[in-house]
């Protein structure tokens, strides 16, 4: 019956979540850290296959985060809200609970689209060339954005606030937290299998060497633009969810620095590692919360714990284990594929 | 309109000689570590702020009694901020990177571990500082010289010369002296040159060095040029001139400097023909253009593959 | 039947001529051996066979098919397989994975089933494992199946490295001087091993060796360039015997 102890186990992560949500056990703010873990843990997990299981050096993931945001908040806004922008809605906001996972579903296939554009010309190029065309990919992206005043600009743009009270016309339950989490989990099953398969692991065959790959019938490029179109798109979903979140989005908050974030998540967890991408979101989202109340000192806490955190371990929280590498008893509790 | 070019010309070049001079200590130090060093840009920033003591201190605040004229101060100013940048960029590598490296680290953990010294060099500014502005001193009077109706600053002239000026000592130093070779040396085979009996941290040591002072060169010029100081100022700039680099070929310190200036004139250009809020989108879309087009940079050499 | 046919193959690089005019044949159900000085061009004949460079002049022709403008991973998907002089095995995947890998041209199933676990994945899924076990346990290291390469003694990895090449079925094995850096005990256990190959599977093989003992005792025919052009070919007899042969390793002035 182990095939069944994970999900009963998320089903249970679940409601028990969304129980003390309904009954204000926890509040707003405490919901709020929550569903960012759930992001960051996309977000983390995503990099984590272009960086860490392929071993490309990509450093503009809020990049496609910033297209997903955006794309999904526009469709949300102009088909279910009354809004300045779009005017009456296209659709019955009734229908918002179901479409809402579709439009962001959307936007994870644009961030997947501009990341298909984004790796064409780095497969000419090697190594940190990538680095250059993703920071340079960010920086057109969000001065793209800036640049169309119809959504904004760099004023951002809102209103995703009423799409989350047209969900809840439907049921009032804490509709964030169930997509966030149903999302997650999603994506964590998609990398997973991914991996898993024989064709996935093409993937480590390319980091490992890809010269020996390309001429043991690997076709390196067309993994790589999979590959790479799976991690954007999955950030384009993380982007979608974070906008729904927050209920506003800025240029601004999809800047490098929020790449970084990305970044130091995947490294902080160990390249390659799901499981170590899943615990650094976890501990570096609690480590931005918790370390709020210091304000200014914080961003200078933060990176340099995390330096130390690197000294003592050069290869991350988990290496690029899993964590039933490291506890093997965990392998006859659950199945997880 | 011939002078309105001219002039966005005047201007780019010395734009570009800003970025050049970071792009510079990019490339020297990836050449030799493959360490894409991303607190540069922030070393800049320090290089400014270093600037910004000296010169207040000579000029006679905190209680220092002025006794130098202006073009003195400078001319002080500059040697030592080029070395105590230098010592803070060294204390990087003593402190953050080579530690890392002796551990067998990925090399992408020392360019996370960068980023975060640039993280710390920012944030400590703001902390230690305070978020108000820091004005940087004139300690030369402006000049200006009117060709036509094209301006020329002394200021200006001055900043695109040291820039060429400092790109010849530096192709020197890398082509003509011992220590250069050993840094082309590393850059080829990092594994044979220990063998060799170079002291392979001695160089690096010195890449930084060389590196760090191009910086706190960078940081006074830009300080001159845009007197108005703030902890974020490097970290814009860095993330640019690294891009110059790699358009120009990483690694190559031709590659560097044309890329500065090649980013630069995009930049003045699209500013002067275009509203600015599309400054990087369409510098940036050149630049990508121009790595599609040429993937190795414009001086860089492709790498073969030995099977 | 002629299974691969190489016409007027040349190779510049930058100028320098790795390879110049070389014509050679290769039947079916043949073991030939390909020799020469260092850097007389040999591995350069092999990665232009495998795809990995494209030739400046001529042709490679593998079962009536021109190799011209394929990529490595269609040259192999062909049926051309090779080993590398210093092995380059995924040394962080497992032995069993590396096997997998390798049969990446015949998957067989799109990204669509992979990600929803459709029959069709899992069925083929089963085959190639199933199909790499096999391997595995007819060269009796599947005791190792799970082992990293990096671990294994240098002699395994040389055979870790034949399994995978064979795995994906080729007419065509490429040998890049498999006995290197073997010691002599190894190297009759590989030229052993090599033997057994030719016999058990239908297939030919080419093999750049330098150590005579291993080419005279295998092949059938060998080839000998210098300077990227053929000086020679013929029965390992007629080779040894050969003054051309012997001018290109000992030098003119020692006769």
């Amino acid at each position: 019956m182990k095939r069944f102890n994970v999900p009963i186990l998320l089903v249970v992560l679940l409601t028990t979540l969304m129980g003390l949500a309904w009954f204000e056990v926890i509040d707003l703010y405490i919901q709020t850290i929550v569903l960012f873990m759930g992001i960051n843990i996309i977000t983390s997990t995503s990099l984590n296959l272009v960086n860490g299981n392929m071993g490309e050096f990509s450093c503009g993931h809020a990049g496609f985060i910033a297209v997903g945001a955006y794309v999904s908040s526009i469709l949300s806004v102009a088909l279910f809200t009354k809004s300045r922008t779009f005017g009456a809605p296209l659709l019955p906001p009734e229908l918002a609970a179901y479409g809402f996972p579709l439009v962001l579903i959307i936007g994870g296939l644009a961030a997947a689209l501009t990341g298909l554009l984004v790796a064409l010309p780095s497969f000419r190029t090697r190594d940190d060339y990538l680095a250059i065309i993703t920071i340079a990919a960010n920086y057109i992206i969000i001065s793209a954005i800036i640049n169309i005043d119809k959504i904004g600009g760099a004023r951002g743009f809102m209103g995703m606030k009423r799409v989350i009270f047209a969900m809840e016309k439907c049921a009032e339950i804490p509709w964030m937290i169930l997509w966030v989490f149903i999302f997650m989990v999603l994506s964590i099953i998609i990398i997973r299998r991914y991996m898993s398969s024989t064709y996935g692991k093409g993937v480590e065959a390319i980091r490992q060497d890809e010269v020996a790959a390309e001429i043991m019938s690997v076709n390196t490029n067309r993994i790589k633009l999979v590959t790479f179109m799976i991690s954007s798109g999955l950030a384009g979903i993380a982007g979608g969810l974070y906008a729904h979140t927050i209920g506003y989005v800025n240029p601004k908050s999809f800047d490098l620095l929020k790449s970084t974030e990305a970044l130091v998540m995947v490294y902080l967890g160990g390249m390659g590692s799901i499981s170590g991408s899943i615990i650094a979101a976890v501990v570096f989202t609690l480590m931005l919360e918790l370390l709020r109340p210091l304000q200014i000192i914080k961003w200078v806490a933060i990176p340099l714990l995390l330096i130390i955190i690197m000294q003592f371990r050069p290869e991350g929280i988990m290496g690029n284990r899993e964590l039933s590498d490291i506890f093997p008893r965990l392998k006859k509790f659950y199945k997880f594929k | 309109m011939f002078d309105t070019l001219l002039q966005n010309l005047l201007n780019a070049l010395q734009w570009g000689s800003f970025y050049s001079l970071i792009a510079l200590g990019y490339t020297l130090v990836y050449g030799v570590l493959r360490l894409i060093n991303f607190a540069h840009g922030d070393i800049v920033m320090v290089g400014a702020y270093i600037a910004f003591f000296i010169s207040s201190l000579l000029l006679g605040q905190y209680g220092m009694p002025a006794f130098l004229p202006g073009w003195a101060v400078l001319a002080l100013t500059i040697p030592l901020t080029m070395v105590l940048t230098s010592v803070v960029g060294v204390t990087l590598e003593r402190v953050a990177y080579r530690p890392l490296r002796r551990k067998g680290a990925n090399r992408l953990y020392v360019v996370i571990t960068a980023l975060m010294a640039g993280l710390i060099l920012e944030n400590g500014n703001l902390l230690l500082l305070g978020a108000s502005r820091k004005k940087f001193p004139e300690m030369i009077d402006k000049v200006v010289y009117k060709f036509g109706s094209v301006y020329v600053t002394n200021l200006k002239i001055g900043v695109i010369l040291t820039a060429i000026l400092s790109f010849i000592v530096l192709h020197f130093i890398i082509t003509k002296t011992k220590v250069g070779m050993a840094m082309r040396a590393i850059s080829y085979d990092k594994f044979a040159v220990p063998l060799m009996g170079i002291p392979i941290d001695t160089v690096i040591v010195f890449t930084f060095v060389l590196g760090s002072s191009m910086a706190g060169l960078a940081g006074i010029l830009f300080a001159l040029s845009y007197p108005i100081l703030d902890p974020y100022m490097g970290m814009s700039i860095g993330w640019k001139a690294f891009i110059a680099a790699v358009v120009g070929g990483i690694g190559d310190i031709r590659g560097a400097f044309a890329g500065g200036f090649i980013l630069g004139i995009i930049e003045i250009m699209v500013v002067a023909f275009f509203p600015s809020s599309y400054r990087d989108l369409i510098a940036f879309s050149i630049l990508l253009l121009i790595l599609t087009v040429k993937p190795t940079g414009l001086f860089g050499v492709a790498q073969t593959t030995k099977i | 039947m002629t299974l691969l046919q190489i016409k007027d193959l040349t190779q510049l690089f930058s100028g320098l001529c790795a390879v110049s005019e070389l014509n050679l044949n290769l039947d079916e159900r043949e073991l030939v051996g390909l020799i020469g000085p260092n850097g007389a061009g040999k591995t350069t004949v092999f990665n232009l066979a495998s795809g990995f460079y494209q030739p400046t002049h001529g042709k490679i022709i593998f079962q009536g098919r021109n190799l011209a403008g394929l990529k490595p991973h269609q040259v192999s998907a062909l049926g051309i397989a090779r080993t590398f002089q210093n092995i380059r095995l995924w040394k962080e995947m497992s032995v069993l994975d590396n096997i997998l890998v390798a049969q990446h041209f015949h998957l067989g199933y799109g990204l669509g089933s992979l990600f929803f676990r459709t029959p069709r994945y899992l069925k083929r899924e089963r085959e190639i494992r199933h199909k790499a076990l096999e391997l595995l346990e007819i060269f009796k290291i599947d005791a190792y199946a799970e082992e990293k390469p990096g671990n294994l003694p240098y002699g395994m990895q040389r055979k870790v490295e034949i399994v995978r090449a064979l795995s994906s079925g080729p007419k065509l094995l490429l040998l890049d001087e498999p006995a290197a850096g073997l010691q002599s005990a190894d190297v009759n256990e590989l030229i052993t091993l090599i033997q057994w190959v030719y016999d058990q599977f239908d297939l030919s093989i080419w093999m750049i060796e330098h150590q005579m003992k291993v080419v005279m005792s295998l092949c059938s025919r060998i080839g000998v360039i210098d300077f990227g052009r053929l000086i020679a070919s013929g029965t390992p007899t007629e080779i040894q015997q050969s003054p051309e042969v012997i001018k290109a390793y000992l030098g003119d002035d020692q006769l």
